[in-house]
């Protein structure tokens, strides 16, 4: 099956989803959101990840991936656990408002 | 065109437009079922890259576990859609500026010719067995700090979840 897909259209591809996952860590201000564009990020990266797997026809890019998948997974429990324990103290999850690092 | 190359436009447009979706939408919620889409079409670019197993790791623990989390803070949370304030102009500026200057970076980059092989169309078997054994040999001990690292936040959320903090 010939393709004309390259590596090239995937990185951009990634690389256009990751300006857009920071796009939206800068600009919206609801928590949640900002939390929901660094998954954005993650996922970028792991799409370019797993090209170059495929390009480079080694498997342990998809290893590496599985990796963050996990660790992604923890650090989306732990966020959000500190994003509820932040509404309940201060009634807001808009990070215009959450200025103290005092509790 | 074949049918390789419609289902990459196809899924990586789609893709790209949820993730404009989930900046754009006002209402969280909105925002975490165009998420849910976009991990659904970044699956299927998975699949064309023959990563059948991570696309169905995408879709159970991205698709299923971390939304179904979100959506679940969500609800508890209540928040309704915020108003329309005033836009920070100046974050909406430094925002598109760093993407911007993020995707000028990387169209400069990929303009250089790489040896490019035909290596994207050429078939690279990478069933379950392939992943996975890997996993237990070259990469058993950073598995095992994952099993604790796992641990370590379920710990840590059931501590932080905690009625007070102190």
């Amino acid at each position: 099956m010939t393709s004309d897909i390259t590596l090239h259209h995937y990185l951009l591809v990634s690389g256009l989803l990751f300006a857009l996952g920071i796009l939206g860590v800068i600009v919206r201000r609801n928590a949640l959101v900002i939390f929901m564009a660094l998954e954005m990020n993650l996922n970028a990266a792991n799409l370019a990840l797993i090209a170059f797997s495929k390009y480079n026809q080694i498997v342990d890019g998809q290893v590496l991936v599985f990796f963050i998948i996990a660790i992604a997974a923890a650090e989306v429990a732990v966020g959000l656990a500190i994003i509820v324990a932040l509404f309940r103290r201060k009634q807001t999850v808009s990070v215009s408002e959450l200025n103290s690092m005092r509790l | 065109m074949s049918v390789h190359d419609t289902l990459f436009w196809f899924f990586s447009i789609a893709m790209l437009l949820c993730g404009v979706l989930v900046i754009v939408h006002r209402n969280p919620v909105n925002s975490a079922m165009c998420l849910v889409l976009l991990f659904v079409f970044m699956a299927g670019l998975f699949l064309l890259l023959d990563a059948i197993f991570l696309a169905v790791i995408q879709i159970l623990v991205y698709a299923g576990a971390v939304m179904v989390l979100f959506l679940f803070v969500l609800m508890l949370l209540d928040i309704k859609a915020s108003e329309r304030r005033r836009i920070l102009w100046w974050g909406l500026v430094g925002g598109l500026g760093v993407a911007a200057a993020l995707v000028w970076e990387l169209a400069t980059i990929l303009r250089q010719p790489l040896p490019l092989r035909a290596a994207m169309s050429e078939s690279f078997s990478a069933g379950l067995k392939d992943v996975i054994r890997p996993l237990f040999l070259n990469y058993m001990l950073p598995f095992e700090i994952t099993a604790l690292l796992l641990l370590v936040a379920m710990v840590g959320v059931v501590l932080l979840s905690k009625k007070d903090l102190r």
